[in-house]
């Protein structure tokens, strides 16, 4: 018996990417990373800034980076809904230092409320290891 | 009687302005294509929103702690409508369609002796309710600049309107845009979004999915209302695009048939005038010759 799932990724734009045959898929869930195979209980969460593992029926792995979002999972299909979503492959090296000095922008305001800020230094953290590869 | 001359005048400049309307024409079925495209693309977006929200607020437990933009204020006295327009003009009636529904949704607020406040997306709009309604227009917006529509659009209307909520200014807020069904036919719609309407709550009741919520509900919720209000917001403008140029299609195609039409009844017109001109001219010659 197969063991691959639905995921659906998509942004307001379109569909990003839609696969019949995820195995597992790691996203960076609010309160922390969250791991999906088959079978897993129907359950609504959403997402921090971070990297999205996407694991296929080849055992091929595709990394993408996030900004926010709302996964839902539920027989077997796992939709991720983003509004920021980027191919870490063909993400260009400056692109990602513009998010973050954009990013630490952001977090030198004082302004912002606690979430934010959390939300923020993620961001800051995964850009961080991004340039550094 | 007009002059031979004012005739071919009159023909050459109606064949240019066919031109003009045969290009425009092409040029909108070829944005057409692209809108409908987009709008179709994103629709599959904007759905698993609602559904998400469906399911969520079906799970919700304490009705009373839910997050206000889900649930309302609890008062009806302010409402804003934000009104969708597009920026250029030409598309036969579709700008007229949106301001005439909303123009018929401000007379009953304004009846009940509630308060409206207006905020028009998309100059068009503005220009054809600044004369009836301009004090109640709190904000016109306009993305003139921006080629395509994008979400980061949406996004900041979404914000705009998010931020006069939480400052309490208003209780109900209701979007006004061009639904595309198809080239001929767009359907001005009227839809709320803040409270979101209670019909489409009931609907989930009955579907007993089982979730796990990783925050809290409340906390989701919170998160996800916002976003959504942009999501439709975002819709409405993919939506009202598509409308546009369909609507600008047929209204650019009547107009290229109308100036065949003129055209051939000039030319009629002056071919007719031109044989009784010779036909003058034959008979003062023989009747010339007869007089000798």
């Amino acid at each position: 018996m197969s063991n691959s799932f639905k995921l659906d990724i998509v942004n307001p734009e379109k569909s990003f990417l839609s696969k019949e045959d995820a195995i597992e898929v790691v996203v960076p869930a609010f309160e922390g990373d969250m791991g999906f195979l088959k079978d897993h209980i129907s359950i609504i969460s959403f997402l921090k800034p971070g990297l999205l593992k996407v694991i296929d029926a080849t055992a091929t792995e595709e990394t993408y980076y996030v900004e926010d979002g709302i996964i839902e999972f539920k027989n077997n299909c796992l939709s991720v809904l983003t509004s920021n979503i980027f191919d870490i492959k063909k993400m260009d090296k400056n692109k990602v230092k513009d998010i973050l000095t954009e990013a630490e922008k952001d977090s030198q305001n004082n302004d912002i409320s606690d979430q934010t800020k959390y939300l923020v230094d993620q961001k800051i953290e995964v850009l961080k290891s991004l340039t550094l590869n | 009687m007009a002059s031979l001359d004012d005739l071919k005048k009159r023909i050459s400049s109606v064949k240019s302005t066919q031109k003009i309307t045969k290009a425009m024409k092409m040029v909108a079925a070829a944005k057409l294509r692209r809108a409908q495209e987009n709008a179709e693309k994103g629709r599959p977006y904007s759905e698993k929103m609602n559904n998400i929200i469906l399911n969520l607020s079906g799970g919700i437990s304490d009705k009373e702690s839910a997050p206000k933009l889900l649930i309302g204020t609890g008062e009806e006295k302010i409402h804003l409508c934000i009104v969708l327009t597009s920026d250029r003009g030409l598309c036969g009636g579709f700008n007229s369609n949106i301001i005439k529904k909303a123009k018929s949704y401000f007379k009953k607020i304004l009846n009940d002796n509630k308060t409206l406040k207006i905020i028009t997306v998309g100059s068009k709009g503005y220009d054809q309710l600044k004369r009836t309604y301009k004090d109640y227009i709190i904000e016109k917006i306009s993305f003139k600049e921006s080629k395509n529509i994008n979400y980061f659009d949406a996004d900041k209307v979404g914000k705009i309107i998010i931020d006069r909520f939480k400052k309490k200014e208003f209780d109900v807020c209701a979007i006004f845009y061009n639904q595309f069904k198809n080239v001929i036919t767009q359907i001005p719609q009227e839809q709320q979004i803040i409270p979101l309407k209670s019909s489409e709550e009931k609907k989930d009741s009955s579907s007993e999915d089982n979730y796990e919520f990783e925050p809290e509900e409340d906390e989701i919720l919170s998160n996800l209302l916002p976003k959504n209000i942009s999501t439709q917001i975002f819709k409405a403008m993919l939506e009202n695009s598509a409308s546009e140029q369909g609507s600008r299609m047929t209204a650019m195609d009547n107009a290229t048939r109308n100036a065949g039409e003129m055209v051939d009844k000039l030319t009629i017109q002056y071919n007719r005038s031109r044989q009784a001109a010779i036909t003058k001219e034959l008979i003062e010659i023989i009747s010339g010759a007869e007089s000798l």
